[in-house]
């Protein structure tokens, strides 16, 4: 991370030593324009070059240290103009070392206001200069810290979201297998072979890959199948999805939480049988997922987001698609429905 | 002396590996299995068991609000697959619970462990968990009451109040009042502190139901409820009543 920064600033210190000679170059041009000899010129042109740069350096360097904020601009102004009046009183006091001559002097006395008023533009330019370059850097680097603290939170939330097992139903399942070892115990086997591929899919699976609808109901479908399995002839499903929004694309195991929600609900919020649906359409560019599930109206309140289960879903689809209107939930007549919109990109 | 048995799980598998085995205890009958609490209840007065098999979760009422719904109370053997408050009850009060898939050996134990013990003692255990507030989630929002001999299920925002009736509470609802055998205690706890305060040692009231608070007597005050029903606030009840509204 440091690189790109020193290869920077170091860009920044050669474009400053070439604006440095140009402007010695310059001012020694100058100088014997006015009809001094090279060496007196060239001497004014170094020594002020030099204060100048000195100056600049300073003020550059303040700068990278210390962000003035929105009201202390005048605060630089101040030390603007005290850096130009003392550039200049050092050339005033320099000089004479170099040629006491009264033309000399008198010119340098003369040429004192000019002196200072670019002497400020200068260090003044400086000054602007570096305040862009450092707050565009800073901003830079917040931007990547932000960047990289936000991706680190949503890989440890989504970690977190996938770890949710249920640990009822792995354990509710592993005790029918024990029932069913005693008296069917090729019963008991298949189960164990569905509870290992489902598991094997829930560990497997990438939370950024998009996975087809038809891959999506086949997990889902052996999930299903174990929770027959517990719950008997108490269970129904009803699954229905075309050939078009079969090969629609969603994160992957996305229904999962939707359908454990509508099974334990259905379940023990009723004693009869109950009925999970669950379609798929293609509406417009999105992929359309109902479930429904029967619950009990007058015994369970309104369940708006309900649970740990639908919130997860909600943030995991905000974090993939950026928008939070993807989720629906609403409940009547003792049905229950969920409709999840995943946009097909 | 035989032992009659129940056992009373939604899981038909699970009904089975206790019935199986219960096959190594002659003296264990099982009198039938039901899978749901409704039935259990019904199961219960009919068959008079001395000892369930009694599944945590289970549809509409779960294990523990068709225990308190019993009278008289059968010894328990709860077996759940995972339930970090209720084992944490379990084991505070001694009462003897199996977690599932468990071995043969296990349920033997706990056979045993019933077999051997004193029935008053065991019965002392029961009542002793089911007045911990902490059983279940489900029993923050909701109150389950026997109506002769139909259950009922009372959403905790349908409660107006709740009054102390000797050994009962009474829940005063838009509905009616309905006697559970809990006691005043027991509510105060379990019932959310932000929705519910106990104003008077016999009162807990249901704070968006006020309607306004008038000075009464000495040192009391009355909150007057929408419904029109006059609660006595005691002094202590009053400043608690106070923090809670933020007054």
């Amino acid at each position: 991370m440091s690189t790109p920064t020193s290869t920077s600033s170091l860009k920044l210190d050669w474009a400053f030593a070439g604006c440095g000679l140009a402007w010695a170059l310059l001012l020694t041009y100058i100088i014997h324009n006015f009809g001094f000899d090279w060496y007196t010129s060239i001497a004014d042109g170094l020594v002020s070059t030099f204060l100048l740069a000195a100056a600049c350096w300073l003020i550059n360097n303040n700068l990278r240290y210390y962000q003035p904020g929105k009201g202390s601009y005048i605060n630089l102004l101040i030390w603007c103009v005290s850096l130009a009046a003392l550039v200049m009183a050092g050339s005033r006091w320099l000089l004479p070392f170099f040629n006491s001559n009264v033309a000399f002097t008198d010119f340098l006395s003369r040429s004192l206001i000019i002196r200072f008023f670019t002497n400020f533009l200068a260090i003044g330019w400086m000054a602007m200069i570096s305040l862009v370059w450092y707050a565009t850097l800073d901003h830079k680097e917040n931007e990547k810290r932000k960047l990289e603290a936000e991706r680190l939170a949503r890989d440890a939330e989504l970690y977190n979201l996938r770890q949710q097992l249920q640990p009822h139903f792995l354990f509710n399942s592993l005790n029918s297998i024990n029932a069913l070892i005693g008296f069917r115990p090729d019963e008991a086997r298949k189960m164990i072979h569905q509870l290992s591929d489902f598991l094997r899919g829930t560990l497997r699976k990438d939370d950024q890959q998009l996975v087809t609808l038809t891959e999506e109901l086949n997990h889902l479908q052996l999930y299903l199948d174990i929770e027959k399995v517990r719950f008997g002839h108490r269970l129904n499903t009803e699954i229905s999805c075309d050939n078009q929004c079969g090969k629609a694309l969603l994160p992957a195991l996305l229904l999962q939480p939707i359908v454990e929600n509508a099974i334990k609900f259905g379940l023990y919020d009723t004693t009869d049988t109950v009925t999970i649906s669950i379609r798929g359409e293609m509406e417009d560019n999105y992929l359309t997922i109902m479930v429904q599930n029967p619950y009990d109206a007058k015994t369970t309140r309104p369940r708006t987001g309900t649970g740990f289960g639908l919130r997860g879903v909600q943030r995991r689809l905000s974090l993939l698609f950026a928008r939070n209107d993807l989720v629906e939930t609403h409940g009547n007549d003792d049905i229950f429905t969920t409709i999840i919109k995943v946009p097909q990109v | 002396m035989s032992k009659r048995v129940l056992i009373i799980d939604d899981e038909p598998l699970a009904r089975m590996v206790v019935r199986e085995y219960l096959l190594d205890f002659p003296d264990l009958e099982v009198m039938a299995e039901c899978g749901d609490g409704f039935e259990g209840i019904k199961a219960v007065n009919q068959y008079k068991p001395d000892l369930i098999f009694l599944d945590v979760q289970m549809p509409k009422i779960n294990g523990f609000e068709m225990l308190e719904l019993l009278d008289p109370q059968p010894a328990v053997i709860f077996a759940t697959a995972f339930d970090e408050y209720a084992i944490k009850a379990f084991e505070a009060h001694a009462v003897d619970y199996l977690l599932k898939p468990f071995s043969k050996d296990r349920l033997h134990k706990a056979v045993e462990k019933y077999l051997g013990q004193n029935p008053i003692e065991t019965k002392k255990h029961t009542e002793q968990l089911l007045e911990s507030p902490a059983l279940s989630p489900s029993q923050h929002d909701r109150i389950v009451v026997k109506t002769g001999t139909k259950v009922k299920i009372i959403p905790v925002a349908d409660v107006l109040y709740l009054e102390a009736d000797d050994d009962y509470v009474s829940i005063h609802t838009a509905e009616g009042s309905f006697l559970k055998n809990k006691t005043m205690g027991f509510f105060e706890q379990t019932l959310d502190p932000r929705q519910f305060v106990r104003v008077h040692r016999s009162y807990i009231v249901s704070i968006p139901e006020i309607t306004r608070i008038d000075p009464y007597e000495k040192d009391a005050h009355l909150a007057i409820l929408r419904s029109g029903a006059k609660v006595p606030v005691s002094k202590s009840g009053y400043t608690k009543l106070k923090q809670v509204l933020g007054i």
